[in-house]
């Protein structure tokens, strides 16, 4: 099978384990991940107002030039930037009449994409016993904990990707791949985020307590989808640390296809 | 309310989307707020005071650049208020003002550190400056 | 041509202040076969009665209009009056001016100009109108309670207590209900059981009172004074009258991985078992999907043990059919589960428990034998957090809960908080709430007792997240008086959940016929008037089915609901509505539609011979029982034919004031 795919900017530098071992990993699993042919920075964060319609069209034409009505995104904020942005063209007209006089497109977009994470794909169209039964380097006796983050999750209803409150979906995965899932409670909070930048200890309260509670529940090492995570839990982490890598830098090891560090 | 106000508010509702007036005053987004501590207004007091119309309060304090946008309080709230957008309208009226960039261009690069992913570069880009 | 006489009330100001009421009457006098019209201030007073009894005298009228408030508040009043000044009762129509016109409207002359339309479509109406006479009905002088908690048991009791037969039906093996699951009671704390069980003992010896437990209402039809109802009484496998409740079946029963569902699910039951020691009726009953014997023919040690000679494993479903007179809903509540709010945590954390677990956590008769223990590791809890409207008082679409205020949670909270203190004084109690409500006698002292006497901790605000780490649970949550993000490090969350009518409220009202709100609560046939009374006659409302109640109103409630079915079986007929369906012989075609959308089974087909002009053969037609009838009119709209016509509201009565309002 063949999807369209969004890599967003950060796959392309900082965080490129996490494009690269997708790719690797589902072609692995027969699913090749077609990069779009031009695509635009998806603008990091979802601007919440109505009045934003610029700042929005980035998603847009991803939207409309994926193919096969399926889009994959990879990165926590793309996800959501692209994610949102998709549920606003369906319910504001508004947006809707003003982002398509903006782009002029020769076929406007019909609002049909949908929109699907590399973890949904993998629960949805693979399934997770298959891919259990794909593994060839089980990773028995590992003790693994999922940092959700925010962007995949809230708002619950738009998202729709997991429970908001008590995800369980990496858990599924990581014990796919033969580990144990460790759960604690503040997988799903914010790591800080953007604030980080300005104040630091914004995202050392947020990272410390996470990784105390993951320490405190078992977890070795924990796994992420999202980049801004991976550089606050290891960069501004000040008491308990922890080994943290992108969910399919784990994928890729369990298959036996892992990229070069 | 003088006219100036009026306006604000009024911007502020229309943009935002959010209706003050459904909230009953519980303070759950407050009790979820991870930048509670960094924040002088806190999200419940964001819906109160616009509501009243201290929306130039809100603007001229740093507590819009504390929010996260984690979507936690819009989350939980009872009432379906969602403050966190609020927070987002005020900061946005904010940077919209000619030279009322909270940092440009140049800030950010210079405070990045050497391993910040590029997400988080553009999103201070996005929340700090027009 | 008929005289009608048309009377505009003024009702004070709230019909003449955006009604020009003189105008009304004044553009009335001008229509065909009106010979008198005129407008005072309050027709349904003495006075303004007297003036439609002397104008019916002076004018011969053969009919009145009276344009004046909805039908539901004065049409039995205008009737009477008519009726007692020589006049059919039926020839009265009343054209509300009121709910439908002044009150909705601001604009005087908009009101005034509809007031005059809805005022000719009721005199259009009236020159339909035919005398009618009304019949009556028997009374069948046993009433059906639904429902065996407090609620149930009281409405019982008074009932009983008149003289009247009266059948619990309860769906568990025991009646007692949720107040027997309970403590103590707020605000005299005195031991639930302990004022309970003397009712239940009464009901169980009261001659009058027939108890049908493990039992549910499958099916209703009739009417008022005449209901005729199907019970299932399930299997127990235990003969009723042979158990004498000792016990023995339960210890030695070896299979023990029943949920004990008085206990709130928190411990396990044997499959044969008695759910509490002072059930009613004390008899033991057998769980079929815990019973080793039913499920793999083997075992029989609880047989082999009883020296009744009670169990049977053969026993089957038994289905009782009775008449009653009146049916008394009270079917109760359950609290909701709290875990799709799940920033508590309540799923993943045995010690996040609701309210109603707390009270079997604290009852003698509970899995800890009343000693608070946490349900995870058994220790004593010295940090106690509670959480109140958990599920309630929330936004319709954000699907976190209930609209409405469950009424109960604060001062069961406030109990809860000072039984702890006072048992326990070494354990630490905090509240979050948004408003502390407490209107009842001596609610809000009570509230100030836990705070002033036993030092609770109350803290004004909502928690966030309950997360745990290690064997504490971080209850995040603000305090909006301090202006500040509190953390408080619990060993035990208590959940004030919101609650909501039992399961078994939905088809129940659907099999009644009577309504109910968006929540599944009943609604009373009126708000403020007849709070214990169904819109559907015959059906009375007892307790929490109704709307959120605490014990001493739901006593109330239920004593006035009795007060109700006392009134209604104390009479030996009824006056029956004649507004009643009627088919035309001539023009049935026999299709059965008009059956298929009767609410009442009041429809049936026979053959019969037919004549008329030219037709004389027998033909399937469709026959309505007058007395079954309740005159809802669903017949006549799905009548093909036009054969099924409703009498006081016949189509032709219709179609004459929907003419008038729309040519």
């Amino acid at each position: 099978m063949i999807y369209s795919y969004y890599p967003g900017c950060t796959l392309k530098d900082r965080a490129k384990q996490l494009d690269l071992n997708a790719r690797t990993a589902l072609k692995a699993m027969g699913i090749e991940l077609k990069e779009l042919d031009a695509w635009q920075c998806c603008g990091a964060v979802y601007p919440q107002t109505s009045d934003e319609i610029a700042s929005r069209l980035s998603a847009v034409r991803a939207l409309s030039d994926a193919e096969n009505g399926k889009l994959i995104t990879l990165c926590s904020a793309c996800h959501h930037v692209i994610k949102r942005t998709n549920y606003d063209w369906l319910k504001d007209e508004n947006f809707r009449t003003k982002a398509t006089n903006y782009l002029k497109p020769e076929v406007p977009y019909d609002g049909s994409t949908q929109v699907i994470h590399v973890l949904e794909l993998i629960r949805d169209e693979i399934g997770f016993e298959n891919l259990k039964k794909m593994v060839v380097n089980p990773l028995t006796g590992r003790k693994i904990g999922a940092f959700y983050g925010c962007m995949v999750l809230r708002p619950g209803k738009t998202l729709a990707f997991d429970d908001p409150e008590n995800p369980t979906i990496i858990e599924q995965f990581i014990e796919a791949l033969g580990a144990t899932a460790v759960t604690y409670p503040y997988r799903n909070e914010c790591c800080g985020a953007y604030v980080a930048l300005e104040d630091k200890s914004a995202a050392e309260t947020q990272v410390d307590r996470a990784l105390n509670s993951a320490v405190k529940a078992g977890c070795e090492e924990l796994i992420t989808a999202c980049p801004l995570c991976l550089y606050n839990l290891v960069h501004n982490a000040t008491a308990n640390k922890l080994p943290v890598k992108y969910f399919t830098e784990l994928l890729a090891e369990a298959l036996g296809v892992k990229e070069g560090e | 309310m003088n006219n100036r106000v009026k306006t604000l508010t009024e911007t502020a509702l229309l943009i935002s989307g959010v209706n003050p007036k459904k909230c009953m005053k519980c303070g759950k987004c407050s009790g979820t707020c991870p930048s509670y501590d960094k924040m002088e207004y806190h999200p419940h007091q964001f819906v109160s005071m616009v509501e009243k119309g201290q929306i130039e309060k809100l603007m001229n304090s740093a507590s819009i650049y504390y929010c996260l946008s984690c979507m936690a309080c819009v989350e939980r709230c009872p009432r379906g208020v969602e403050p966190g957008k609020l927070v987002e309208a005020v900061r946005l009226m904010k940077i919209r003002q000619q030279d009322a960039n909270h940092k440009n261009g140049n800030d950010i690069a210079r405070i990045a550190d050497e391993n910040v992913p590029q997400q988080l570069l553009m999103a201070a880009m996005r929340k700090y400056r027009k | 041509m008929q005289k009608i006489g048309v009377f505009v009330c003024w009702c004070g100001s709230n019909i003449a202040g955006t009604v020009d009421v003189e105008a009304v009457a004044e553009a009335l006098k001008s229509v065909p076969g009106v010979v008198y019209s005129v407008s005072y201030q309050y027709m349904c007073s003495a006075a303004g009665q007297k003036l439609i009894t002397d104008a019916i005298n002076e004018y011969k009228l053969d009919g009145i209009v009276v344009a004046s408030c909805s039908p539901r508040m004065h049409e039995n009043t205008f009737r009477k009056t008519a009726e007692a000044a020589g006049l059919n009762p039926y020839m009265v129509e009343i054209a509300n001016i009121r709910e439908q016109c002044s009150w909705i409207h601001k604009d005087k002359e908009e009101g005034t100009k509809k007031a005059i339309v809805l005022a000719k479509a009721a005199v259009a109406k009236l020159k339909n109108d035919k005398p009618l006479k009304a019949g009556t009905s028997q009374v069948t002088k046993r009433a059906l309670v639904i429902g065996g908690g407090i609620a149930g048991i009281q409405t019982a009791l008074d009932v009983a207590d008149a003289g009247y037969e009266v059948d619990i039906v309860e769906q568990r093996p025991t009646i007692g209900g949720r107040m027997a699951q309970l403590d103590k009671t707020f605000p005299t704390l005195d031991c639930s059981a302990c004022i309970l069980t003397p009712k239940m003992v009464e009901a169980s010896q009261n001659e009058k009172i027939n108890i049908i437990s493990y039992a549910k209402v499958e099916k209703v039809s009739g009417f008022v004074g005449s209901f005729k109802a199907t019970i299932r009484k399930k299997a127990r496998f235990v003969d009723e009258t042979k158990c004498t409740g000792c016990s023995l079946c339960m210890q030695k029963c070896p299979s023990k991985k029943g949920k004990d569902e008085f206990n709130m699910n928190m411990n396990n039951r044997p499959a044969i078992y008695i759910p509490f020691a002072q059930a009613i009726p004390n008899v033991a009953v057998i769980d079929p999907e815990q019973c080793i014997k039913l499920k793999t023919g083997k075992c029989g040690l609880c047989e082999k043990v009883c020296a009744a000679g009670a169990i049977n494993y053969k026993m089957e479903d038994e289905l009782i059919e009775r008449e009653y007179g009146a049916i008394v809903v009270a079917t109760g509540f359950k609290p909701i589960d709290p875990s799709p709010l799940n920033e508590y945590g309540y799923a993943e954390n045995a010690d996040v428990v609701t309210s109603l677990e707390l009270e079997r956590l604290m009852n003698a008769a509970g899995p800890t034998k009343g000693t608070l223990l946490r349900p995870s590791d058994g220790k004593h809890p010295h940090e106690i957090v509670f959480i109140q409207c958990v599920g309630s008082r929330c936004d319709e679409n954000t699907e976190r809960g209930k609209p409405y205020c469950s009424k109960i949670c604060c001062m069961y909270t406030a109990k809860h908080a000072m039984l702890i203190r006072d048992k326990y004084p070494d354990t630490n109690v905090h509240v979050f709430y948004i408003d502390v409500r407490t209107p009842g006698k001596n609610f809000d002292e009570f509230y100030r007792r836990a705070v002033e006497q036993y030092g609770v901790d109350y803290i004004k605000g909502m928690v966030g997240k309950v997360a745990k780490e290690g064997d504490k649970l971080m209850v995040r949550g603000s305090d909006l008086i301090n202006n500040q993000q509190v953390e408080i490090a619990a060993d035990l969350v208590v959940l004030a959940t919101a609650i909501e009518p039992d399961p078994s409220a939905r088809s129940i009202g659907t099999m009644l016929t009577a309504s109910m709100d968006t929540n599944d609560f009943f609604t009373e046939a009126h708000a403020k008037l007849r709070p214990v009374e169904s819109p559907t006659a015959g059906i009375f409302l007892s307790g929490v089915a109704q709307g959120p109640k605490d014990v001493p109103e739901t006593v109330a409630q239920a004593s006035a609901a009795a007060s109700k079915v006392i009134g209604l079986l104390a009479k030996d007929h009824l006056v029956t509505n004649p507004c009643v369906a009627e088919s035309n012989e001539l023009m049935c075609n026999g299709c059965s539609q008009c059956e298929k959308v009767c609410p009442y089974g009041a429809i049936t087909y026979i053959e019969k011979e037919v004549r008329g002009p030219g037709v004389r053969e027998v033909r399937r037609i469709a026959q309505v029982n007058p007395a079954v009838c309740q005159g809802c009119g669903a017949c006549t709209v799905a009548c093909p034919s036009g054969a099924m016509d409703l009498k006081g509201f016949s189509n032709k009565q219709i179609m004459a004031e929907v003419d008038q309002i729309c040519l």
